[in-house]
């Protein structure tokens, strides 16, 4: 282990030998900048298990090829990447291409952290050397013929990934490219946030406009002002991604982990540039489509629904209750082109996300019991066209599906 | 097989109001908390799903939240001379089970008790003399209101109490309890909205010159974030409160105001559905080791602990000391002895008004939503020229219009059939109840024990309430109801029925749950069993806290002190204890 403080210790002046009064830096920095990178990546989420060692290895993925199992990235020489080098770390989350020339699957986002640099990535190689190594085989390779075959994602990149480093635009700030560096890069969103093509890639011109997964609906987080958050100040994006909350919505479902293990403790200054950025980008039309009329019998049905069961906690008028209960009024996840996450949310609830600023964790309860899928169905028909809201009705098929 | 488990820096045994608010403070001070809950565990939107939390057959009549006999029953009666019964059924009161324990299924009403409440003994001997309170074993309780109000103040912060202010810092307040003793600030929130029989109410005891204001609710007026971060969500007036959760987060309670935090507390851990037995001591006797508990396999386990904090319902915190050896047993036959000394519960007295032209819509309603006067309250007002002491506050708070226990009909009305369900058509909307809640004070016969007979489910004795109305109480009563009387007529409606306390106290019939004393606080180790700080004066390391506190009972319900004697304990712990711990924080 000494060894390897060494020579890190030496990698790392000589990265910052360009300064007149270079100094070996203290390692300490390295682990601390690493650390911060491991929150912008949120390694964690895949790669810890709940209640498990950090980064011991994850929870199955389900896609749609098959699982695959996040393996252990723990220091343990035998089971985690103990024997890796760090030109093989580099190497697979810039190139895909791990240990022993072994090829990842794109499930691990090494397309998005191919635009890290090389500094950034030796940090978080620092910060994973300091983690406790924990002995725990994982065959991360669960896949049915032919995609179990690691050789075919020679294909898969050579059609869908383009290695390199991320690329300021001299025409925009610092701070936007800050942003889209983070965004496209460590912060990875569009692997939950970009519609994919048929082989599980992102499809082009389309990034970040909202996606479909593990039973949720991924919203839109471009500038449209309609269904992305293109109405939202910087100001609430900050608040939403710090806290988990801000006056528009409760991040839950996949994001709630997302604002507690990486955003809630990112830099005011990061959030901020992830806001200025992903508000500049395109996110097709911002026409609101028409409204189902109010006069609709889904309409009416779906109200008395609504006032009946809803309107308690999230009001007459679909305002919501601060930190307690989001708005429906307004609300760009309310009325996404798909219905997914709403539908999931009725019919088996939900618990908000929780952070030191906003603590309370308010659930929404389950009302899948209670609701047949054509009342299910209406009353979000209701909440998506109500109060200034338009999105197209939700059918009781799409709520069958869903139980 | 007795399960020896790791050693904890504070058991605390029951996780309701006391339990988390202890928890909460000790853990900020770094301590290792575990708290042991007889009942499950529960939250809002998983226990009190919007979609099912108003079913009043489940949670009004057969009672979902509460505890149940077959986990612990208790024996009663009247008086030394009878043989005590278990009761099959709670009946006239009903406490809570689970996470959140009682102040779960509350209706919210959150007092503060009158300095002269505090100093009871010595506050009525020198104004009335010794011989009008010689039936009564009257102690103060060794604090008094200056020091408790920080204590007060932080719980109605934590818990969003929606009131108006009457008195702050000597100065009186236009629209608030004139009778109160000086607070610091004015309440969090404002008052709830007024609904038509609290405002009418307001009106005519306003006209008889007496002194209406909106009684202070833990139904939040408005949406509000507490100190500790946690938000709660507007009260909709659905008129489901006492006997049930809040579906909303509008009603406070552990779940809504503490718990959030609490959980995710690394030094924090709860164990549910494990029922402790008994509090161990060592050799000295002088010294809790741990408590040892049972979980539902039967399974025993002991939990060593450096402070064991008894935060169980105040009838359950006496029994288990009784069952520990802890503290001398009362003996009413003597006045001796400290555990089960002092036990009181509450003197109410009910008014029914009957109109033919008002509509009250009563199903809009909340659980504290209304008006109060403390006119006749403690003794905000002279007893120079009356033969009792005490008093009752008096309350317009319609708290529900639910449709299987709201059912009015005035003096006449069959039981049952075609006219009955007639009556209750005519009477539903237009009827206005206000009821007196009146002070319970202590004597020498009221008490509780160990029933020599019966036993629970584990072979340990069940608790034994020994009670009836003291002499002076129903005196007190009487002379309350007609004043409301007065207040009853003055409506001029067609008619009004007035409900009078009788001696005779009956456990069947729904009265209160605030049953009060037996582990009470005070000055004096030979007539208190804890000492201002709710400390045990006989083992250092055990707090107990809770209503079992009470050296007596108020016009009022208890949960506004309970919450402030909790955090003056929690406080002492802080600032005293831990500088010496296992030593005693008053000598005797």
């Amino acid at each position: 282990m000494k060894q390897l403080f060494l020579s890190l210790t030496l990698a790392a002046a000589t990265l910052s030998g360009g300064h007149a009064f270079a100094q070996a830096p203290d390692q300490a920095d390295e682990i601390i900048r690493g650390h911060y990178q491991a929150l912008l990546t949120d390694c964690a989420a895949c790669h810890t298990k709940a209640g498990a060692k950090p980064l011991s290895g994850g929870a199955p993925l389900h896609t749609p090829f098959g699982d695959l199992i996040p393996p252990n990235i723990t220091p343990d020489r035998e089971t985690g990447i103990g024997k890796w080098t760090k030109e093989e770390f580099r190497s697979a989350l810039k190139q895909g291409v791990g240990h022993d020339g072994k090829r990842l699957y794109p499930a691990m986002p090494y397309p998005a952290y191919t635009k890290m640099s090389d500094q950034d990535v030796d940090d978080l190689w620092s910060y994973i050397q300091t983690v406790e190594p924990v002995s725990n085989a994982v065959e991360a390779n669960q896949l049915p013929f032919p995609f179990n075959i690691r050789l075919s994602m020679l294909g898969w990149n050579m059609l869908n990934f383009t290695p390199g480093e991320f690329k300021p635009d001299p025409a925009k700030s610092p701070e936007w490219n800050r942003g889209a560096y983070i965004v496209e890069g460590a912060g990875h969103c569009g692997t939950c946030h970009t519609p994919k093509n048929l082989t599980g890639a992102d499809k082009d011109g389309v990034t970040l406009q909202g996606a479909s997964l593990q039973g949720w609906y991924a919203p839109n987080i471009t500038g449209n002002t309609h269904i992305g958050v293109g109405s939202w100040s910087d100001e609430e994006i900050v608040q939403y991604l710090k806290t988990g909350q801000n006056s528009h919505s409760i991040a839950s479902g996949p994001m709630r982990e997302a604002v507690q293990e990486s955003t809630s403790m990112l830099s005011d200054a990061d959030l901020k540039a992830i806001a200025v950025y992903i508000k500049s980008v395109d996110g097709g039309p911002s026409d609101k489509p028409k409204a189902v009329a109010a006069d609709d019998p889904h309409m009416k049905a779906g109200g008395m629904i609504y006032h009946d069961t809803c309107s308690a906690c999230h009001g007459l008028e679909g305002k919501g209750a601060k930190q307690l209960f989001p708005a429906l009024a307004g609300s760009p996840l309310v009325q996404q082109p798909s219905a997914e996450t709403l539908t999931h949310l009725v019919l088996y609830g939900s618990q908000g996300a929780t952070t030191a600023a906003a603590p309370t964790t308010p659930s929404m309860p389950a009302l899948g019991w209670r609701l047949n899928d054509q009342q299910v169905a209406d009353v979000l028909t209701y909440i998506r066209n109500s109060w200034g809201n338009a999105a197209a009705a939700v059918a009781p098929a799409d709520v069958k599906d869903k139980r | 097989m007795t399960t020896i488990l790791p050693r904890k820096d504070v058991v605390i045994v029951g996780l309701g109001w006391t339990g988390a608010i202890l928890a909460q403070e000790l853990t900020d001070e770094g301590l290792d908390v575990l708290a042991i809950e007889r009942g499950p565990w529960r939250d809002t939107s998983t226990d009190f799903n919007i979609g099912y939390a108003q079913d009043e057959l489940r949670y009004a009549i057969r009672r979902d939240l509460f505890l149940q006999p077959a986990t612990e029953a208790m024996t009663m009666r009247n008086n030394l001379s009878q043989t005590a019964l278990p009761m099959r059924e709670y009946g006239s009161f009903l406490p809570g089970s689970g996470v959140g324990g009682a102040g779960v299924h509350w209706n919210g009403h959150t007092w503060r008790f009158f300095n002269t409440d505090f100093k009871i003994a010595d506050n009525l001997t020198q104004r009335y003399g010794a011989d009008r309170v010689s039936e009564l074993q009257l102690q103060n309780w060794g604090v008094e209101s200056a020091e408790l109000e920080k204590h007060y103040d932080k719980f109605e912060y934590l818990a969003g109490i929606s009131g108006k202010a009457g008195n702050i810092n000597g100065q009186i307040q236009p629209g608030g309890n004139p009778f109160e003793d000086p607070r610091s600030r004015e309440y969090p929130l404002p008052p709830l909205d007024m609904t038509y029989a609290p405002t009418l109410f307001a009106e005519a005891t306003r006209s008889l010159g007496l002194h209406p204001f909106p009684t202070p609710a833990a139904n939040v007026s408005r949406d509000y974030i507490n100190p500790l971060g946690i938000a709660m969500g507007q009260c909709t007036m659905c008129g489901f409160c006492e006997r049930f959760g809040c579906a909303n987060y509008s009603k406070s309670s552990a779940q809504t105001t503490i718990l959030p935090v609490l959980m995710k507390k690394k030094n924090f851990e709860v164990r549910t559905d494990s029922e402790v037995l008994r509090i161990e001591l060592d050799a000295s006797g002088k010294n809790a080791r741990g408590v040892t508990y049972v979980n539902t396999s039967g399974e025993e386990f002991f939990q060593p602990a450096d402070m064991v904090l008894l935060c169980a319902y105040g009838l359950h915190n006496v029994r288990l000391m009784l069952l520990s050896g802890i503290g001398q047993p009362y003996d009413p036959n003597t006045g001796e002895g400290t555990v089960g000394r002092n036990y009181c519960y509450q003197t109410n007295a009910g008014a029914q008004v009957f109109f033919d032209d008002k509509n009250f819509n009563p199903f809009v309603a909340a659980g504290a939503l209304g008006q109060t006067l403390d006119d006749y309250n403690g003794d905000a007002f002279d007893h120079g020229g009356l033969d009792f002491v005490g008093g009752a506050g008096i309350n317009c708070i319609p708290t529900n219009g639910r449709p299987i226990q709201t059912r009015p009909t005035p003096p006449g009305t069959p039981r049952w059939g075609k006219d009955w369900k007639q009556a209750t058509v005519n009477a539903y909307k237009s009827t206005l109840s206000f009821s007196a809640q009146g002070s319970s004070y202590p004597t020498r016969g009221n008490y509780l024990d160990l029933d020599p007979t019966y036993k629970d489910r584990f072979g340990r004795p069940l608790l034994r309430v020994t009670f009836d109305f003291p002499d002076n109480d129903i005196r007190m009563s009487n002379w309350v109801s007609d004043r409301m009387e007065e207040i009853a007529k003055s409506f001029g409606a067609k008619q009004y029925v007035n409900t009078r306390r009788k001696k005779g106290w009956d456990s069947v019939p729904y009265q209160s749950t605030h049953n009060t004393g037996g582990a009470v606080m005070g000055e004096d180790s030979k007539t208190s069993s804890v000492n201002k700080y709710l400390q045990s004066w006989d083992v250092s390391n055990l707090f107990v806290i809770g209503a079992s506190a009470f050296a007596h009972n108020a016009g009022k319900n208890p949960t506004g002190t309970v919450g402030a004697l909790a955090y003056h304990t929690a406080d002492a712990i802080r600032q005293q204890y831990l500088r010496n711990p296992g030593q005693p924080l008053v000598s005797a």
